[in-house]
């Protein structure tokens, strides 16, 4: 397999009131490689989206750098990448302009890349709602007349215009009816082996990752703390944090474990503990865990790491 | 918030500064010029004596130069001579002002007292026929020309009436306070009538809007009075973005009171700006409106301290 | 799906307007008013009478025959004066509000649109422009000498140079309430997904500004610029009146009311009906903004 996004040693601060730094992405570095699924998992406030955001090319990064096919992208190489990176929202109704008609939102990259005539155009439209699972009709009817299912496959749909090599879904489930939820993920599912897609999966859920994705990466605090291939990770994680997340999922034949979730809250990303970010809630740690930031390190099962002073071996 | 002050205190300050300039280069394209005025009367200047003229009065220096003599002039607090009047700038602003803030005040006073009741009633029932009532009155409060309301007062009370008096402060060899009085009594109800309106949209709205709250239902159900909810609970709520609004409303009651001035003869800053324009008395026209943008300013800035100072949930 | 989904915004707002009984009223009123003005034409070649043509025998005329209205301190026919007059008035109103819109717009969505450091400049810029007394600086405006600024005396005072010049102060003094709400609701919008994905394709603000931000926006703004129209016609009139707007000969409602004052005692009528028209008018239009908002409010559907 070959690599086809490389995040390398990335940071993206914000400035805050009274002169402070949010701290939203810290030095992370992973990679994705071609028709590959990565999940991106964590708490609200982790920096997830703000990572998800900076791939799309929403976001600037204030060091680091992103390689997209081999080659780092700047100024000059976003233009021509945008077309092969899209993305996915979490809210569908908030994604879809109101006042466009369907078959104009879905060729919209199109029309933004200058990629063929307005008649090319409404045939890719055309394909592209067929392919979503959505009536043709639909091409001329405007967002309001959709359900929340829907004008997520019209999102999807819009992504998928400019036949990207990568799709950000930034938790593209989670407003969405437990019902259609399954729906949807089969339509992500059925895309990527059409298409030979890869997909960065945001998500705060590790049961929904369970069904997609190939590898998982656990970001806390902006920092990644533990990549690993999804049964490893499932199966022996390495790093506490993992750990508490995986207890917190409910599984079929165990029962919910009462007080193994993490215990405080998050702490604040404007002012991060020193030496490893967890130490504050962590049940195992140390001394050193208080001075030293841990650095992602092997761990047990190949393609493991683990950013933990005393991850499992 | 004293933070907050000051640097509204800067702005405002460096809004009038840059409108010092640029009152000051309009003014300057007026018609005419102070020369022009001069050589009229003396029709035997020649070129040569023109052209000293002109330097003795520094007409001849380029437009930035003149203005910062004339700024340094002015913080002196040396406004210049007043042509038509013959006096210097600053004594014919004085009572002027004196005159419009008596004007203004009295009707400020009264329409929003007007307002209040007006706004109160309409808001107990949204909806009905008496609400219908106030709100078309306070459409046609908003939509009337000013002047022209000025002009009907005139004509019904003045022509037709004969009730009150038309123009003027005073009648001549008369000084009592009745006879002030009846000459103020149309200005002053026609500046009222013409803020009346907006100000009884806005506190018929805020009131509403105060009145669906919960803690207004809550101290219905502990069994308060209306009359009590409405006067206690409610209206200290309401009047919060009201008083806002009616500071901020300065600028129009100038404007109102420009032309209300003007319409009734009334020797107040209005009635002088537009004069002097007329009458090409160009230091006074330049002293006049800047002391307009100042009062403006200096209203705005009350304005936003006050909403502050009301409201705790703004933080400045 | 709401059972009406099928059915256009539009579609469901004309029906929330419809019923909204002032503001139809108003639009009544309104289409009267332009049908009013526009007659000029038909009754000035009909009856045949110039609306500039003074005749001192005639003055103060009584209505009668052809002249149904009566004639004016100059000898000029009332009721096609009003007609033209009306014209000019609601001419200047819809154009300087035009103008100023487009203004308000541009800087409103640059502001909001772009934000930081431009958006700081320009609405501090914009308060400043707020805070000025408005009438007595239109005033300035209007008493500018355009020989000054390099036109030639010719136009400086011609009709159409009267014209414009109304126009033109109006809209570069009554351009901020627009800017400001243009402003607060590009910046809801700019941070709407569907920007944000256009945005990750690619597309560069002018793009987003056309396609995006205005179609989306436009719904408070129509209101706005209906309310203005009100305004800038008010405007119109008091400029007219104290003489520093439309120039007679051509009329506008508000100059024919320049000798109102001594009007009132000598011909009472002739000062009733153009400030009555002007009343009429900016109360329709002041209601109509009411009643769009009504209409364009989702929340007012009981």
């Amino acid at each position: 397999m070959s690599e086809l996004l490389g995040v390398d040693r990335l940071s993206v601060h914000f400035p805050a009131r009274g002169g402070q730094t949010v701290r939203a992405v810290e030095n992370v570095s992973f990679s994705i490689e071609a028709g590959e699924t990565l999940a991106l998992v964590g708490e609200s406030g982790s920096g997830k989206s703000t990572l998800g955001f900076t791939v799309a090319g929403l976001q600037t990064a204030t060091s680091g750098s992103l390689r997209f096919q081999g080659e780092t992208l700047t100024k000059a190489t976003w233009p021509a990448a945008r077309s092969k990176i899209q993305i996915v929202f979490q809210d569908p109704f908030g994604a879809l302009d109101p006042r466009m008609p369907v078959s104009d939102i879905i060729a919209e990259p199109l029309l933004i890349q200058r990629i063929g005539n307005a008649a090319s155009r409404r045939t890719r439209a055309a394909e592209l709602v067929e392919q979503v699972g959505l009536p043709r009709d639909a091409l001329n009817r405007y967002p309001h007349e959709f359900s929340g299912g829907q004008r997520q496959r019209i999102a999807i749909a819009r992504a998928l215009s400019p036949a990207p090599l990568l799709i950000v879904a930034d938790e593209p489930l989670s407003a969405l009816d437990v019902s259609i939820q399954s729906q949807v993920l089969n339509l992500l599912k059925e895309v990527q082996e059409a298409s030979h897609l890869s997909y960065l999966f945001i998500s705060h859920d590790l049961a929904v990752v369970n069904h997609l994705v190939d590898r998982v990466a656990v970001l806390y605090l902006g920092r990644l703390v533990e990549v690993a291939p999804r049964e490893a990770l499932f199966a022996h994680p390495a790093h506490p944090y993992t750990k508490a997340l995986l207890d917190a999922v409910p599984r079929i034949g165990r029962a919910r474990r009462r007080h193994s979730g993490i215990k405080g809250e998050m702490p604040s990303p404007l002012n991060p503990p020193p030496g490893c970010v967890f130490h504050t809630r962590c049940p195992k740690a140390q001394p050193i865990c208080s001075k030293v930031p841990p650095a992602l390190e092997p761990a047990a099962t190949p393609g493991q790491s683990a950013a933990c002073h005393f991850k499992e071996a | 918030m004293t933070k907050f002050i000051l640097r509204r205190c800067l702005q405002a300050l460096l809004v009038l500064f840059v409108m010092s300039f640029v009152i000051y280069a309009l003014i300057g394209l007026m018609p005419g010029d102070p020369l022009d005025l001069m050589i009229q009367s003396n029709p035997g200047a020649t070129p040569e004596v023109v052209a000293r003229l002109r330097a003795i009065y520094g007409l001849d220096q380029p437009l930035y130069l003149r203005y910062l003599h004339w700024l340094w002039d002015a913080l002196r607090g040396d406004l210049g001579f007043s042509r038509t009047h013959s006096q210097p700038v600053l004594e014919v602003l004085i009572p002027a002002l004196w005159t419009t803030c008596k004007l203004m005040l009295i009707s400020f006073v009264l329409s929003v007292i007007l307002a209040m009741v007006l706004g109160i009633v309409a808001a107990l029932k949204p909806g009905g026929w008496i609400d219908g009532l106030i709100s078309l009155g306070a459409f046609a409060g908003i939509s009337v020309p000013v002047f022209w309301l000025a002009l009907m007062m005139i004509l019904v009370f003045a022509v037709r009436l004969h009730w009150l008096p038309a123009s003027g402060i005073a009648n001549v060899g008369d000084g009592s306070l009745l006879d002030h009085t009846r000459h103020l009594i149309m200005p002053v109800v026609t500046l009222a009538l013409a803020n009346t309106g907006g100000f009884t949209r806005f506190v018929r709205a805020s009131m509403i809007e105060t009145l669906r709250m919960d803690h207004i239902r809550t101290a219905r159900a502990k069994g308060n009075g209306e009359g009590r909810v409405v006067l206690v609970h409610a209206l200290r709520n309401a009047l919060i973005p009201v008083v806002t609004v009616m500071a901020l409303s300065f600028g129009t009651l100038f404007s109102g009171a420009l032309l209300t001035e003007t319409m009734f003869a009334q020797p107040g800053m209005g009635k002088m700006i537009y004069d002097s324009i007329l009458s090409n008395d160009f230091n006074l026209a330049l002293s006049g409106l800047l002391f307009a943008t100042l009062v403006t300013l200096v209203s705005n800035l009350f304005a936003d301290i006050a909403y502050g100072w009301l409201d705790p949930r703004i933080s400045l | 799906m709401r059972p009406d989904a099928a059915i256009g915004v539009w579609t469901l707002r004309w029906r929330r307007f419809r019923r909204h009984r002032t503001g139809m009223a108003s639009l009544f009123i309104l289409l009267a008013l332009i049908a009013f003005v526009l007659a000029a034409y038909p009754l000035e070649s009909l009856l045949h009478i110039d609306p500039d043509t003074t005749d001192l025998f005639a003055r103060f005329d009584p209505p009668g025959p052809g002249h149904y209205l009566g004639m004016d301190e100059a000898g000029r026919d009332v009721l096609i004066r009003l007609m033209v007059g009306g014209q000019i008035s609601l001419l200047v109103g819809l154009l300087a509000t035009v103008i100023g819109g487009v203004i308000g717009t541009i800087i409103g969505v640059i502001a909001g649109y772009f934000g930081g450091r431009l958006d700081g400049v320009l609405m501090r810029f914009t308060d400043g422009m707020i805070a000025l007394p408005l009438l007595p600086l239109l005033i300035v405006l209007g008493a500018v000498d355009l020989t000054k600024l390099g036109f030639s005396a010719d136009f400086a005072h011609s009709g159409a140079a009267g014209f414009w010049r109304i126009v033109i102060i109006i809209s570069i003094v009554d351009w901020t309430s627009i800017a400001r709400l243009v402003r607060a609701a590009t910046m809801q919008i700019r941070e709407r997904d569907y920007v944000r994905a256009a945005r990750a394709a690619g597309a560069g603000a002018p793009y987003m500004m056309a396609t995006h931000i205005l179609p989306n926006i436009a719904t408070p703004v129509i209101v706005s610029f209906t309310l203005t129209v009100g305004r800038v016609i008010l405007f119109e009139s008091v400029l007219s009146f104290l003489g520093f707007g439309v120039v007679p000969p051509t009329p506008s409602w508000g100059n024919m009311l320049n000798n109102a004052q001594e009007l009132v005692t000598t011909a009472p009528m002739l000062a009733v009906y153009p400030g009555l028209l002007i009343f009429v008018t900016v109360i329709a239009v002041n209601f109509l903004g009411d009643g769009l908002q009504h209409a364009f409010d989702p929340r007012s559907e009981k």
